[in-house]
């Protein structure tokens, strides 16, 4: 197939959007029937403490190797927003025995792919490789976790690569613009208000002390976790991992004070007209539990929310889908998402996109109407299990990928769920009844606590195209 | 940390370096129908899931000069209502089976992709039937679908990245379909009527120009009569117009399009070289020391890791069936845009005048070796890459057959094709933004946001 004309631009180093703004992992984690685990992976801790869950999959001779850290942007010091970030980016810098982006370098030369990324709650770095290569890099990646070097320089230069990666995905992009304001709007107090790539003014300020405080600070084999997927067993991975982690000496005790407490709820609304802004959105974000903040018997809410999003606005038979979007005629696209890993709280959002020439306050309107029709009419048994059912039917497709179990079960891992958790989450989906999915809907989408954002044209003419469109 | 796992980092990397890479595991069989339907299969019963990819030798370049993005929305629509089920049921349908199906439209082929659990697969692909030869096209799902395109184009209308590849294809290809965007424009989209989109199937989608990929959990027995029942109600043969060859315009222009954002988005290049040259397999390994993926390239190396000016860099071949292209691109704040444009003309310009070192060779080919088989590790994957070699007129040994292509590029090869491909005077420059001393032949104000 050729490639579409449009180019889109190679992608790097990764920043992974926050967690709550990525695919709900919902969508991906998974098993065919109830009793079935997901993915069957296979655990065990080395002695510094170092989680190994290795998930076979035998399809081509490769493996998918990933090391994850329990930190990122929400853990950084106060004033140090970026932190976390800048030293995803120097971690490819070397250690004593690498030299200056070798890693890179040998990895390639070994015909591996590689990439990284960091989130709110986690840091990860990843090669997916040949399987002969996997002691290769398990020997690279546990090397730089405790023998990185960087060297003041080196900071600036990788600083200033950072500070244009801020200008592609936020600066030139009205809508991360306004998604950085509601964050703070939101979130206030908590850590999760800054953006993960950092404030402009905190970047341009970092440097080699910053990071390797942080990195001293949080990178341990205690405080990470180690998931290869592949054409690999954990009997073959034992033996690697200790000989080449288990030197890794632990390190000290870590753990995460974060001040999870909130304002008191407070509507807040955001209006953002933006010169570089065509067409008008709309969104909404409710503070909503998360697997990190429940108790494991309390996870039923979490499973809950989870059904909620997939009924409500999950997809082209959703409730929002179906009434904005196809009997009103008044969208372009609507719906709703649930971010439910995180250590702290997750996130419940609304969307909608109006057609062209019908005014934003209108799809607003009708969106509002139907989450209180849902709130006040209540909810369908027969809803509810296709929902379930739409939920479970394709999770055997998380088994055919080579990362995708890897994923899935690092960003578990590394806010605070369990690997159970994980491998029964079909069973805990299909438990979910209909007086769960109101009584959660109803603890979570309460007008008081919403945040809402509105993105417009600054030019008044473009939004009220109404008279021109649709030609 | 103690020392121990350093050395022997050092002892095992000399005998890696010795490894071959895995044989690969992978083979395609030829499947033919007794309706005489052929589709290129790899059987593989690791997880009970089967993916098929269909694609048409023609795509948006076919669209006419009025009515340009009708493939494409055609590609929104065949999923949205078929035979007996309307929009609703046949989503329903879909997504209650967890089945997935969709179709896309690039310039040069028309494509469906179908993906299914191994028991609802006869269910599957007789919902991809329904969806290429009985589309309803119901009034309902064109408005919407209509209004989903409209505001889309709306979206790329304020997208830096976007703007600057269209204007660049509209500098390069002047006058030629390829010139015009795949989704069409708000004027086209509005245009095209039920009439338009009812004859597409009928005229453009022929099993003539029609290629198989599948993946997955099916025997070639049980494929055969899947093929006859989805796509034997086709038309056998359809006649397009020919599209032409595109002669490339630019000259080495450089184009400003001005837009207030802090940092300017380039795309760059000039005339490429064909998939099917002898030379290809040279350029594409050189190509990668210039500027393919990861971190290792030149471009990277001089623009990102030295100087930090850049997040993003790279250069590309982009063989298309009517143009052979190489393409670039880089994201610089304003005040720092000519220094990487200028670099980048100068990695250019090296590259040509003395090609990749011996050691730069070795190393993208070992890359480029090890990598390929990162690709099949998805049912989905091996579907659509099996139906695009097809498209592309691979041989069915490909899949074999390619690292051997890689392997034999020698470095007198490599630097002959290096200093022709590369012309730095030729390219042309699309830039998007304010940026600061770039000297340019037309300086442009962004199409205003409509």
């Amino acid at each position: 197939m050729s490639r579409p004309i449009a180019l889109a631009l190679l992608v790097v180093c990764t920043l992974a959007v926050p967690a709550w703004a990525q695919t709900p992992d919902a969508q991906s984690a998974d098993a065919p029937s109830p009793d079935e685990r997901l993915f069957g992976a296979e655990t065990f801790s080395l002695d510094n403490g170092l989680q190994v869950v290795v998930v076979e999959n035998h399809r081509v001779p490769v493996v998918s190797h990933m090391v994850w850290y329990k930190v990122g942007a929400a853990d950084e010091p106060p004033g140090k927003s970026g932190i976390a970030h800048l030293l995803e980016h120097l971690m490819f810098k070397g250690t004593d025995k690498i030299g200056p982006n070798d890693f890179s370098n040998i990895i390639a030369r070994h015909g591996g792919q590689q990439n990284a990324f960091t989130s709110s709650d986690y840091t990860g770095y990843y090669q997916n490789i040949a399987k002969e290569r996997l002691p290769l890099v398990m020997e690279m990646e546990s090397d730089r976790m405790a023998n990185l070097r960087m060297t003041a320089e080196e900071v600036v230069t990788e600083r200033a690569v950072v500070i244009e990666e801020r200008l592609s995905r936020i600066e030139n992009e009205p809508a991360a613009l306004l998604g950085e304001r509601l964050d703070l709007a939101r979130w206030v107090t908590h850590p999760y208000r800054n953006p993960v790539i950092g404030w402009a003014h905190e970047l341009e300020k970092l440097d080699r002390q910053d990071a390797l405080s942080f990195y001293k600070q949080w990178y341990a084999p205690n405080n990470a976790i180690l998931v290869i997927s592949g054409d690999v067993t954990a009997d073959e991975v034992r033996p690697l991992a200790e000989a080449t982690y288990g030197q890794v000496p632990r390190g000290p005790d870590i753990e995460r004070t974060r001040v999870r407490a909130l304002l008191p709820d407070t509507a807040t609304r955001l209006v953002m007209e933006h010169p570089r802004v065509a067409q008008p959105t709309w969104q909404r974000q409710y503070t909503a539990p998360s697997f990190g903040t429940v108790e494991e018997e309390g996870a039923r809410e979490v499973y809950a929310l989870q059904v909620l999003s997939e009924l409500l606005g999950g997809g082209a038979t959703s409730r929002l889908y179906r009434a904005l979007v196809v009997e009103q005629e008044l969208a372009a696209s609507a719906g709703s998402w649930y971010s439910a890993r995180a250590v702290d709280w997750g996130t419940f959002g609304l969307y909608v996109t109006p057609r062209p020439g019908v005014d934003v306050n209108a799809a607003e309107k009708a969106l509002v109407a139907e989450v209180d029709r849902l709130l006040r009419e209540g909810v369908g048994e027969q809803e509810v299990a296709d929902a379930k059912n739409r939920m479970r039917a394709g999770v055997i497709y998380a088994r055919d990928s080579l990362q995708g179990a890897a994923q899935t079960i690092g960003s578990a891992l590394a806010t605070g769920g369990t690997l159970d958790q994980v491998e029964t989450w079909p069973a805990r989906i299909a438990e979910v009844t209909r007086d769960e999915v109101m009584a959660a809907a109803r603890a979570v989408l309460r007008d008081q606590a919403a945040t809402t954002g509105v993105l417009l044209p600054a030019d008044p003419a473009q939004s009220a195209d109404a008279a021109a469109a649709p030609r | 940390m103690s020392a121990r796992p350093l050395f022997r980092l050092f002892a095992l990397l000399p005998a890696l370096l010795l490894l071959p890479f895995a044989a690969h595991a992978i083979e395609a069989q030829r499947v033919v129908s007794p309706g005489g339907i052929e589709a290129w299969l790899v059987e593989d019963h690791s997880v009970p899931v089967i993916a098929l990819e269909v694609g048409f030798d023609g795509g948006a370049a076919l669209d006419s000069e009025d009515k340009p993005g009708l493939a494409n929305m055609v590609s929104a629509l065949l999923d949205e209502g078929a035979g007996d089920l309307d929009s609703l049921a046949f989503r329903t349908k879909l997504e209650s089976l967890a089945i997935g199906l969709s179709f896309s439209a690039s310039q040069d082929n028309f494509t469906g992709s179908l993906r299914t659990l191994l028991d609802n697969r006869d269910t599957a692909f007789d919902l991809m039937r329904q969806a290429l030869t009985e589309p309803r096209f119901d009034a309902e799902p064109v408005s919407r679908i209509r209004s989903q395109i409209q505001t889309s184009l709306k979206f790329d209308l304020q997208d830096p990245n976007t703007i600057a590849s269209r204007r660049w294809n509209e500098v390069m290809f002047e006058g030629h379909p390829y010139s015009r965007p795949t989704r069409g424009t708000q004027e086209s989209v509005a245009a095209i009527t039920v009439e338009d989109l009812r004859s597409f199937v009928p005229t453009r989608l022929g099993r003539d120009r029609m290629k198989i990929g599948v993946a997955g959990s099916i025997s070639p027995e049980d494929l055969k009569p899947l093929l006859d029942s989805t796509f034997g109600g086709l038309p056998a043969e359809v006649s397009v117009p020919p599209v032409v060859r595109a002669n490339l315009h630019g000259d080495g222009k450089t184009v400003v399009v001005e837009k207030d954002i802090p940092q300017s988005v380039a795309v760059i290049g000039h005339g490429g070289i064909d998939r099917h040259h002898p030379d290809f397999y040279p350029a594409f390994v050189v190509n990668h020391v210039l500027g393919g993926g990861g971190f290792t390239s030149r471009l990277m190396q001089e623009v990102r890791e030295k100087r930090g000016l850049a997040y993003s860099v790279y250069s590309a071949l982009a063989p298309y069936d009517h143009a052979a292209l190489v393409v670039g691109g880089v994201g610089t704040g304003n005040a720092r845009m000519k220094e990487s444009l200028d670099i980048i003309r100068a990695e250019w310009a090296r590259m040509a005048s003395e090609g990749p070192t011996a050691e730069e060779l070795e190393d993208a080919k070992t890359y480029l070796m090890g990598a390929w088989p990162l690709r099949f590790t998805s049912t989905p994957n091996v579907a659509a890459i099996l139906a695009s070699m097809q498209l592309d007129g691979y041989p069915i040994d490909h899949l074999q057959t390619r690292n051997d292509k890689v392997a034999a590029v020698t470095l007198e090869d490599a630097r002959r094709v290096a200093a022709s491909l590369y012309k730095p005077e030729a390219l042309t420059v699309v830039v998007v933004g304010q940026p600061e001393g770039v000297q340019e032949a037309a300086r442009e104000t962004a199409e205003p946001a409509r």
